[in-house]
């Protein structure tokens, strides 16, 4: 198997120590062609050359030995190396000190896997710093929506990751680009800014997954979140005083609802009172009517022993009773002269005002009036005491 | 004898250089021609050491990974209702017959992806001719990726490349339609939110309907029963009434009247005009003659 085989590096995969041999075979080699010119370490003849050589065999050693030692290296925990023999790629090797042949050999690319890399589309680094060419994009109903969001990644795969796309990083970028307009096209505008959120970033990241492992990436998407998504700049305020219009409308709705709690209820305590009311006037008809009855009753059995004194006893109180309550005027007509002056509305005037109680002037045949009637003390100490303190409060008023 | 190991030293240099240019290195990422004298002899796709005739075979590197062509300007383009979309998109590619790639565009990466644009383009503007905006948007995208990817795989080809994806990435309005598309979007939200307030209205009006009702019904529910009662109430005492006067009702046409009269004439503003004739004063005239 010559080194020209285009197999040699791949099949060698015991390769360390037959590149070692090779070494040694070269060493002998460089060696015996020393000892045979100048004479090797076991000859003794010669001392300056002899020193000559020893000094270029102590020096090609420690060049041989540092050459060696340039082959180590440690990968970090959150690291993997990825070890390429003469361009191809032998192992990926796990944290820890390790060591590769030297430079023309072997080479380590080391990779950070564990570390969660993040591209941000539609801003960079702060959310208001608006990135609208990323930022804008139409949905299925042609409205304009702007969304701002994250991804965030990791590396599966470090030998995927280096070797199949030349800009690995940026392939995250395009592929959550076009992959979240892909969904936003496919959606509705309310669907995307409210109810959908969720699910569009979800299927975004599946969409984006799929691209990527299309593209054999070696990354692993572990999150889309959605930083900001809302119409944009220019129909805003429109879009606030439709979820506004909202908020009215439940307002109004509860105020409805409010009227009707104030009046439901009244209406029902009404009711009641129109019930209860019914009930009390029953009870007192009935009970009045008992009572009216029995009253009767009682007066009737005495009458049914002496109607004719009872009778006229009888009328003579409802007489009594009447003319000593009422004011009365006598006129004789016959005794009366022709013309007869009787002020009855002066009369009742007067008996209505509080006129003083006047004595009890009556003349048997003449035109007499009695402008008496007095009015019950009470009332009138009823109203006097009110007018006093209206004085009183209006003296207050005054000389505050 | 210095000499010697000069000559030796020299001798080692010049074989280092020799050797150094008769190896070549192709490295995982890379595919290789080796070309003699300007002619192509192999090809080295798979990685590892090589070697070659130094000096007369030389060797031309390219990348074999996935390379990406993003067109960062959008495109303007027409679809079928003659409308203006503002397109860009990005293109996978890869170099798959080193020979061809090299033949045709002389391994230039430039040359090749000026040429996949000129390609993609006029398969893009064909494409979009064909739909309409919301198709292109929404419905169709994903074919018109597939069959955009099929094209410029079939022409790529030629030149030895290999399209592995073509993607949209916008698909936009121009400026000005975007903001005709804003006024259109601000008046919908106006129709909504005016519909909101509106329908606002009519519910709260219909709940304040519904309780004026109710409260009339309750009240003439109410209003129904109690007198119901009443008359039930004014019935039962009306046959108390006729039970107890019905025994003698010359007698209680009487004792009515006399308590008529004297709840009727109770107050001192009740002026009574009387004339001594009536019978009450019959003996105000006289004392009457006993006996007769």
């Amino acid at each position: 198997m010559g080194l020209n085989d285009p197999q040699w590096g791949k099949k060698n995969n015991g390769g360390p120590p037959d590149i070692e041999a090779v070494l040694r075979d070269i060493n002998k080699k460089i060696s015996a062609l020393f000892g045979n010119k100048g004479g090797g370490t076991g000859d003794t003849g010669g001392g300056s050359s002899n020193k000559f050589n020893a000094s270029i065999g102590l020096i090609s050693l420690v060049v041989v030995l540092i050459w060696i030692a340039s082959g180590f290296y440690i990968v970090d925990a959150s690291q993997r190396g990825v070890v390429l023999r003469f361009g191809s790629f032998v192992e990926t090797t796990q944290p820890g000190p390790r060591w590769h042949m030297p430079f023309p050999i072997e080479s380590v690319e080391v990779v950070n896997i564990s570390q969660v890399r993040t591209v941000e589309i539609g801003y960079r680094e702060n959310v208001k710093n608006k990135i609208l060419k990323e930022s804008l994009m139409l949905t299925d109903d042609e409205n304009i929506i702007d969304i701002q969001f994250a991804v965030q990644y990791f590396l599966k795969d470090p030998g995927e990751y280096l070797f199949n796309n030349r800009a690995p990083d940026e392939n995250v970028r395009q592929a959550a680009e076009t992959a979240i307009r892909e969904i936003v096209g496919k959606n509705k505008m309310d669907f995307v800014l409210y109810e959908g959120r969720e699910q569009v970033a979800a299927a975004t990241t599946k969409l984006a997954q799929d691209i990527l492992d299309r593209y054999k990436s070696g990354i692993l998407l572990s999150k889309v979140t959605m930083q900001n998504a809302q119409p944009p700049e220019q129909v805003q305020a429109a879009f606030d005083d439709a979820v506004k219009a909202g908020q009215d409308r439940e307002r109004q709705k509860n105020e409805g609802q409010a009227y009707a709690n104030d009046v439901i209820p009244r209406a029902k305590g009404a009711a009641a009172r129109l019930m209860q009311e019914a009930e009390g006037y029953r009870q007192r008809v009935i009970a009045s009517a008992e009572g009216d009855a029995s009253r009767f009753q009682q007066v009737l059995k005495e009458y049914e022993k002496a109607p004719a004194v009872t009778r006229e006893r009888m009328y003579i109180d409802m007489m009594q009773q009447i003319l000593t309550n009422t004011s009365k005027v006598m006129v004789d007509q016959k005794s009366g002269s022709n013309l007869l002056y009787l002020p009855l509305d002066k009369l009742i005037q007067s008996t209505a005002q509080s006129a003083p109680p006047s004595p009890e002037t009556q003349a048997a045949g003449h035109t007499e009036q009695q402008a008496v009637p007095p009015v019950p003390m009470n009332e009138a100490a009823a109203v006097m005491p009110r007018a006093r303190e209206e004085l009183r409060g209006r003296n207050r008023e005054s000389r505050q | 004898m210095k000499t010697n190991y000069v000559n030796i030293l020299i001798g080692a240099a010049a074989a280092l250089i020799l050797l150094s240019l008769s190896m070549f290195v192709v490295d995982q990422r890379q595919t290789v021609i080796v070309l003699q004298l300007g002619e192509m002899v192999k090809v080295k796709t798979a990685p590892g050491l090589y070697f070659k005739i130094p000096l007369i075979q030389n060797v031309r590197y390219f990348d074999s990974r996935i390379l990406t062509f993003d067109s960062m300007e959008p495109e303007r383009f027409i679809t079928a209702e003659k409308k203006n979309v503002m397109v860009d998109s990005f293109v996978k590619w890869r170099i798959a017959d080193v020979k061809q790639y090299y033949v045709s565009v002389g391994g230039d990466e430039i040359r090749a992806k000026t040429r996949l644009m000129q390609t993609v383009n006029s398969s893009m503007r064909e494409e979009f001719g064909k739909r309409t905006i919301n198709e292109v948007v929404s419905g169709e995208r994903e074919k018109i990726m597939d069959t955009l990817r099929q094209k410029a795989d079939l022409d790529a080809r030629k030149i030895g490349v290999q399209v592995m994806d073509v993607r949209l990435k916008r698909v936009d309005f121009p400026t000005e339609i975007s903001e005709s598309v804003y006024r259109r979007m601000d008046a919908e939200r106006k129709r909504v939110a005016n519909g909101l307030r509106a329908t606002g209205n009519a519910e709260s009006e219909k709940i304040r309907a519904d309780a004026d009702r109710q409260r009339e019904v309750t009240l003439a529910d109410a209003y129904r029963d109690a007198q119901k009662i009443k008359g039930d109430g004014d019935a039962k005492s009306s046959a108390i009434y006729a039970a107890a006067f019905g025994r003698n009702s010359e007698f209680y046409a009487f004792y009515r009247s006399m308590d008529a009269y004297k709840q009727s004439f109770k107050s001192k503003s009740d002026v009574m005009v009387m004339d001594p004739s009536s019978a009450f004063f019959k003996y105000l005239k006289g004392s009457g003659k006993a006996g007769k």
